[in-house]
């Protein structure tokens, strides 16, 4: 039988209680510096140690249990997908997705933290130790190969029995291609270790001694103490008959970090990735809360404000924002509203889809990014409207940003997610059972003291967002300090016109005629426009306009954009002359 | 001492770089140089020796058997002395043959500057890596909270980097710092302007409390002592009646001192001129002209070489 690659198994990196908590952790496999960290769900990160900017080790990032941070600019690195979630330079910026630390696998067993590895392998399971009933003895660095510290465990596995050495007989064995276990006889009494022996580099292992059981308290420490003592002398004997041979520092088998999350590469409107619908609840009157689980491997990473398609059974296609906080990376986290006046997809969420269904579902969209370098952040929240807000105000909270959450609803049974609200106390002010009247009061009250590097987010009824623009505008806001997203757009709509467009880049002419949508007539033309919700809300089938007066029909640009006229929804604005040029 | 222009050959010491080889470097500060009694270090990877004779006078020269560190020099008996200059209060030398004068600072010529060295670090990095941090905005409000920059003010705003008679300059960059300089009372917008005017020094001109008009220059002169191990020394010729010397050098030793770990921290400590060896932004503009300057020089010590053609 030939040996299998080391590239190819799992290893030991480290010891689970080596994982304090908010702490990162420095680790070596095959050559590779690793950064280990426990996330606070539980959930342990091994990735390459060196941030993807400017080659800043992360083990010396701070964890703040949702992500690690990068003390030289403040880049944050997302729990399980390890995406880059925000650059603090570029406040207005969602990450593109590609900016990535390679992640490596991670696997729990006997107490120790199992990286590297073909997608296939597992850690090893041995009839010497039980998985959940070990005690890890002290771990050893050694300065020579891995295989000369294998031979030297089998060879001097007489010297590694128990304190009460003198009347046991001791056997070793292979456990593995990267393990010795040892194992002692006294009388009735049977001692077992396994040694795992950590492939560091060409030139350096660890070896991390496992016992079988867990001693009696008493016990614990004069055990502990014996085993390192014993490990001592071997290491001291393993280096010095080694001293002649070369050890080469450099990696031995290059790791393969995990792939990134796979879903199609995004074209059109069509679905990305399959998910599972992992629990559905009542969240409060007439709200249905769902937790979409990934089919297989993680999900996208996403920033606060994002949101995403959802292909429904029936075939139509909604847009739901994600509330998930940071840190939440294992299931995405909805709210739908029961619409009175549903033309099928609420109902459709309430009443059709279950606790096991399946889902199809774009990557995230964010166009209602939310900037973390504000003096003052007002989140200002109607009914359903809180969804991408709560996502917002979760992010301020665990960054220790101040803001304030205003939560407009008909009464406390109508306040959604009640959980994640509940450990916001600071910033959340609820304001229930108001007429549309006193909202506008209280949004004034709210918004009435302008400061520099405010900024303010609103979503909610289309009314109550008009509302809230044109009273922060009376107060001497900015445009470009007043964010919101609508739901839907309610303005009629009028394609009736018949326009050409050229496209620069291609230099190709085509005619949008009346009834047809520009996004309709690129497609149609063969460009490959994004989209999502073809109705002038959420961004993201966004063009750049070289040329041209525009007819602008979206609730996505504030004023001063529109008035810039150099960017269009092309999904129902359209152009206000004969001709517009695109750069496309 | 004369110095020719232009060389065909390789260079005879040092590593086989003459873009690096070729340079003026700042050993250390003339006032700290003994005199008459050697001091032995490196200069990229060459051991060399340098004191003062006993008119002041710089003197460098390779590293003798017979000259031991603390050994009386006599300037008259040296033999082959290497090239020196005293400028801005440093000694200058070269293990190469230099084309040109130093670069110029005319700020240095008004005569209510203040200029002293503020302090000379010893980092495990490579000269790039101490340049590029030094042209960085972006750090500012998490490597110097409180003093250079302030979370959440984070934000870097477009700006300019031009190249003028083959220097980089950066213009028009923009950050918010709560205490822009020593004699700083309260926070300020502060408008600076950054300079690359030798692969491994760099100045810096920002707006200064005491002066509507004239800027604080300060400076960065790394001597590369090898490849991976360097001594900054922070240059200050500011405009400043308040503070004592010990007062300004406390100040940006502060600053540097929290640099400094973060500079040994980066991997790898060359820096890596291939564009898409680590992930750049708009706010690292600086630093990718920076990047490209050395690789169109050619420079290779102390960097990953770009290993993409036609840079």
């Amino acid at each position: 039988m030939t040996a299998p690659e080391p590239g190819s198994l799992l290893h030991p990196v480290a010891s689970c209680a080596d994982l304090v908590p908010r702490h990162v952790v420095k680790a070596r496999l095959l050559g590779q510096d690793l950064a280990v960290w426990r996330a606070d769900d539980g959930f342990i990160n091994v990735w390459a140690d060196r941030c993807i900017h400017r080659g800043v080790r992360l083990t010396v990032a701070a964890n703040d249990g949702a992500e690690l941070v990068c003390p030289y600019h403040g880049w944050r690195y997302s729990n399980r997908s390890g995406n880059c979630a925000y650059m603090p330079a570029h406040p207005s910026d969602a990450p593109p997705r590609r900016l990535r630390v390679p992640a490596f696998r991670s696997e729990e067993r006997y107490g120790l933290i199992w990286s590297g590895g073909s997608p296939e392998a597992e850690p090893p399971r041995l009839p010497h130790l039980e998985a959940d009933d070990t005690l890890v003895l002290r771990a050893l660095p050694v300065n020579v190969p891995p295989d000369l510290a294998l031979q030297g465990l089998h060879e001097c596995s007489y010297q590694l029995g128990p304190a009460a050495g003198d009347a046991a007989s001791i056997s070793c064995d292979s456990a593995g291609p990267f393990a010795v276990a040892v194992t002692a006889r006294t009388g009735s009494t049977e001692e077992i270790v396994v040694h795992f022996v950590q492939p560091v580099d060409g030139g350096r292992c660890v070896i991390r001694p496992v016992m079988r059981g867990t001693p009696a308290a008493g016990r614990r420490l004069s055990i502990l103490r014996h085993h390192a003592r014993q490990l001592e002398e071997l290491r001291a004997r393993l280096e010095s008959s080694a001293g002649s041979r070369v050890t080469v520092r450099g990696p031995s088998t290059a790791l393969e970090p995990l792939p990134r999350p796979s879903t199609t590469a995004a074209s059109g409107r069509a679905p990305q990735l399959e998910v599972s619908v992992a629990r559905k609840w009542l969240t409060a009157e007439g709200i249905a809360a769902f937790e979409l689980a990934p089919m297989s491997g993680q999900l996208p990473s996403f920033q606060p404000g994002a949101h995403v398609d959802v292909h429904l059974p029936n075939g139509l296609v909604r847009q739901y924002s994600l509330t998930n906080g940071p840190g939440l990376t294992s299931v995405y986290r909805l709210g739908v509203k029961l619409e009175p006046d549903s033309r099928g997809g609420s109902r459709c969420m309430h009443d059709s889809v279950h606790e096991g269904d399946t889902l199809q579902l774009s990557e995230p969209h964010n166009n209602f990014p939310l900037r973390r370098d504000a003096a003052r952040t007002v989140l200002i929240a109607g009914g359903i409207g809180v969804t991408p807000l709560l996502a917002m105000a979760q992010t301020l909270e665990r960054q220790e940003l101040a803001y304030e959450l205003h939560y407009f609803a008909q009464s406390d049974d109508h306040l959604a997610f009640g959980e994640v609200l509940e450990p916001l106390s600071t910033g959340l002010v609820k304001h229930l059972g108001l007429s549309p009247d006193q909202t506008a009061d209280e949004i004034e009250k709210i918004t009435h003291d302008y400061g520099a590097a405010s900024h303010l987010y609103v979503c909610g009824p289309g009314p109550m967002i008009e509302a809230t623009r044109a009273i922060a505008g009376g107060s001497g806001w900015p445009d470009d300090a007043v964010h919101f997203e609508y739901f839907k757009n309610e303005s009629e709509l009028h394609d009736t016109s018949t326009f050409e467009v050229r496209l620069a880049r291609t230099g190709r002419t085509l005619m949008v005629g009346a009834g047809i949508s520009l996004l309709d007539s690129l497609r149609d033309a063969g460009v490959d426009m994004p989209s999502s919700c073809e109705q002038g809300v959420c961004g993201t089938c966004m063009a750049t306009v070289l040329e041209g007066q525009l007819d602008h029909q979206d609730v996505f640009f504030n004023d001063s954009e529109r008035a810039a006229g150099n960017q269009m929804l092309t999904c129902v604005s359209r152009a206000a002359g004969e001709r517009i040029v695109l750069d496309l | 001492m004369t110095i020719t222009d232009g060389r065909q050959t390789e260079p005879a010491i040092g590593p086989a770089d003459p873009v690096a080889v070729d340079q003026w470097y700042a050993l250390t500060a003339l006032d700290e140089i003994p005199v008459g009694r050697a001091v032995r270090t490196k200069l990229l990877g060459v051991p060399v020796s340098y004191c003062r004779d006993h008119d002041g006078a710089p003197l460098a020269w390779l590293t003798q058997d017979s000259l031991p560190a603390g050994a009386p020099v006599d300037a008259r008996t040296l033999d082959a002395p290497l090239p020196t200059m005293a400028d801005y209060g440093y000694l200058w030398t070269t293990v190469g043959e230099p084309g040109g004068a130093l670069f110029d600072i005319p700020e240095t010529a008004e005569p209510d500057r203040r200029i002293l060295n503020a302090g000379t670090f010893g980092i495990f990095t490579s000269g790039p890596r101490a340049v590029e941090n030094f042209l960085d905005m972006g750090h500012l409000p998490f490597v110097h909270p409180g003093v250079l920059g302030q979370q959440p003010f984070t934000e870097i705003v477009d700006y300019q980097v031009e190249y003028r008679s083959s220097e980089i300059y950066a213009v028009n960059c923009l950050i918010f710092q709560p205490k822009a300089a020593a004699a700083s009372t309260s926070g300020q917008m502060v408008n600076y302007t950054f300079r690359v005017p030798h692969p491994l020094c760099a100045l810096l001109y920002k707006s200064t409390p005491e002066d509507d008009v004239r800027l604080d220059v300060i400076g960065l002169f790394v001597h590369p002592i090898d490849d991976g191990r360097v001594r900054a020394h922070l240059f200050n010729c500011l405009l400043d009646t308040v503070n004592t010397d010990g007062q300004l050098r406390r100040f940006q030793q502060g600053v540097l001192a929290q640099d400094k770990p973060i500079l040994e921290n980066q991997v790898p400590r060359q820096l890596p001129l291939d564009p898409d060896a680590e992930a750049p932004t708009r706010a690292d503009k600086t630093s990718n002209a920076y990047r490209r300057w050395l690789s169109d020089l050619g420079m290779t010590y102390g960097v990953v070489a770009s290993t993409q053609p036609g840079l």
